[in-house]
């Protein structure tokens, strides 16, 4: 590997509600890798997701982007670290008193001094990308949960990031539109070179997508295994990786 | 008859053969009828060895799988062999769950004793405490960047919440005013009357309106309506993720969320108060006019004698401070709503209460403190 990594994550603890989930983690992101983290329910993901990204703060350890401290930065640079984020929720989080075009104007207005009709053009040209052309003027209460979805991912994209996150991009989602959002998601990152962390369970899209993945274990409160899928699969590894993976269903089992 | 023998309960007989402790379990297991318990069959006796038969069972569930699993602890807790062999493999199987799960790890300490619990109170009083200056601190540092023009402002969110809780208001808040320039007239004269000063019901109610009661009712009908709304509003954001949306975009929800609220606020509810004032003595002077046979010029006149503009002030100041406390405990509630739809509701409720708790202690604070500089 030549550079520094996008996302360096260094012993880092974490809790949520007082209670210990995960503790001592590490790894590394590549720049223009899709990265999924990935586990059952409950062990940590969505937590290991928020620390990441600042919304809670960690127990221990630091998390670098581009080798510079993200965990221990000053507001005004964690203000510019948040800028070359977006990050995508489960639920699509739009801001419910914005239209969608507004929703995606507000990260633009925010952070550029671009006139408004430029701003607005740039919103519906995100929307046309997430196959949502047309729904500028809607608001979030009017659209179903996987178009709120990809609109939240068009507000994620909004500042051109150089990271995504996801979580959850599949949750709720039918297998077809999992595909398609699987499908945009890997055109951003062929197009942009965005470096992609995605957090889930949706073994179709860690199969599908994945370049390296790390798995996360709540009986050690840690990573069991890092690693690109296929190797993960072809090479010795936890059983449980393999269960998780392989999918042994109960009636073949 | 082999519906006697259906009804029968359930039983465990236990008897000793070759030193092994054999309990035949009987009849018809159910979790509605009586089963006997492990504990009772094993009384205080250490058999060397335990077997378990259940060839006259005609019927069971989880009772019976309840004893197997019991039994079967027992004898691993007391290091005696349990043959559970003669039991039909599905009993055995369960059976085996359920003391496995009566053995499984230590539990998740979740109650504790009284001295944790004081403990974990009195820190969360503390920090709490932090919290709320903490809050207030960084609604002064965005209002700062507003007023140096440093940062963005959303003025038509502002004057939309201006509108919500300023003119929207304006029913509820002539009601309730012009009602309690009403009752104080009519308590006010009870008194009054003994001495023959039916007049002096206008400076009652002209002072008691524009100092205390204008914008104590201005800020409680407020608390109601409008602090419970942004808190109910802010709160469901929040479950949607809406603030974490913008906290990782690096948007301060303070700036963005709580700042137009509290400014709206701040703004309505003066105007709410004078508004307020008028209506009372509005209320007093119909009372005076109809019951007290006193006409309104007469009544105007009397209350300009002991009302000026300086007391008009104190009830403005007051009202001021009266919005910006219902605005920042119905946003902080908000804030700090748990995620979930109870969580929503629990911060109005919350909202309402704060804010009126802080309104009567900031009016407090203000009586001692007008007293003291002789406003």
């Amino acid at each position: 590997m030549d550079a520094t990594p996008a996302i360096e994550v260094n012993g880092l603890a974490c809790a949520y509600d007082d209670r210990r989930v995960l503790e001592g983690v590490s790894f590394k992101v590549r720049t223009a890798e899709i990265f999924f983290i990935v586990g059952g329910t409950g062990v940590g993901k969505t937590t290991l997701l928020r620390n990441m990204v600042g919304l809670a703060a960690p127990v221990q350890g630091e998390v670098r982007f581009n080798g510079r401290s993200f965990t221990n930065a000053d507001p005004a640079e964690r203000r510019e670290m948040l800028r070359t984020f977006g990050l995508s929720f489960q639920g699509g989080a739009l801001w419910t008193s914005l239209t969608l075009s507004e929703n995606i104007a507000l990260p633009l207005e925010e952070y550029t001094r671009l006139p408004r009709d430029e701003i607005s053009r740039i919103a519906a040209f995100r929307l046309s990308q997430v196959g949502l052309a047309g729904f500028e003027d809607y608001f979030p209460s009017e659209i179903s949960g996987g178009m709120k979805k990809r609109a939240g991912l068009a507000r994620a994209l909004a500042l051109d990031p150089t990271t995504v996150f996801f979580d959850e991009p599949s949750a709720g989602l039918d297998p077809v539109t999992a595909r398609n959002l699987d499908r945009l998601i890997l055109q951003v990152r062929d197009t942009f070179g965005t470096t992609i962390v995605i957090v889930s369970h949706d073994v179709d899209s860690i199969l599908g997508i994945a370049d390296r993945l790390i798995m996360l274990d709540a009986s050690t409160r840690g990573i069991i295994a890092e690693g690109a899928p296929a190797a993960l699969i072809a090479g010795p590894s936890n059983p449980k990786v393999l269960e998780f993976l392989t999918r042994r269903t109960i009636r073949s089992a | 008859m082999p519906e006697s023998q259906e009804q029968k309960s359930a039983r465990a007989l236990a008897r000793t053969e070759a030193g092994v402790l054999e309990v035949a379990l009987e009849g018809p297991w159910r979790l509605d009828g009586a089963t006997p318990r492990w504990s009772s069959v094993v009384g205080g006796s250490r058999p060397p060895a335990v077997r378990l038969r259940a060839d006259g069972v005609s019927r069971w569930d989880t009772s019976l799988v309840a004893f197997v699993g019991e039994a079967e602890r027992w004898c691993g807790d007391a290091g005696i062999a349990c043959d559970t062999a003669p039991l039909p493999e599905k009993m055995r199987v369960l059976g085996g769950q359920f003391a496995e799960s009566l053995r499984a790890g230590p539990r998740v300490e979740h109650s504790q004793s009284l001295l944790v619990e004081v403990g974990l109170s009195t820190r969360d009083a503390l920090v709490e405490g932090r919290n709320v200056l903490q809050f207030v601190g960084e609604c002064w540092i965005a209002a700062k960047r507003l007023v140096a023009g440093q940062a963005g402002f959303r003025w038509s969110d502002c004057l939309a919440e201006m509108q919500k809780c300023g003119a929207m208001a304006l029913p509820i808040v002539s009601l309730i005013s012009f009602l309690v320039g009403v009752t104080l007239a009519y308590s006010g004269a009870i008194v009054l009357r003994r001495f023959g000063g039916d007049i002096w019901v206008a400076d009652l109610i002209g002072v008691a309106m524009t100092r205390e009661m204008g914008a104590m009712m201005a800020g409680i009908v407020l608390s109601g309506r409008t602090g419970a709304a942004y808190a109910a509003e802010i709160g469901s954001m929040k479950a949607n993720e809406e603030i974490d949306a913008l906290t990782v975009l690096g948007i301060s929800p303070v700036r963005f969320l709580v700042l137009p609220r509290v400014l709206a606020l701040g703004l309505m509810m003066p105007l709410l108060a004078l508004y307020a004032n008028c209506l009372g003595i509005l209320g007093g002077m119909a009372v005076a006019y109809s019951t007290l046979d006193i006409p309104p010029a007469a009544y105007w006149v009397e209350m300009l004698t002991i009302v000026d503009l300086r007391d008009v002030a104190v009830g403005v100041i007051k009202s001021i401070v009266f919005g910006l406390i219902v605005g920042m405990a119905g946003c902080r509630r908000g804030l700090q709503a748990e995620n979930n739809a109870a969580g929503v509701g629990q911060a109005a409720t919350s909202a309402v209460v704060t804010a009126i708790l802080y309104i009567i202690v900031a009016d407090a604070v203000f009586a001692v403190l007008f007293h003291a500089i002789g406003l």
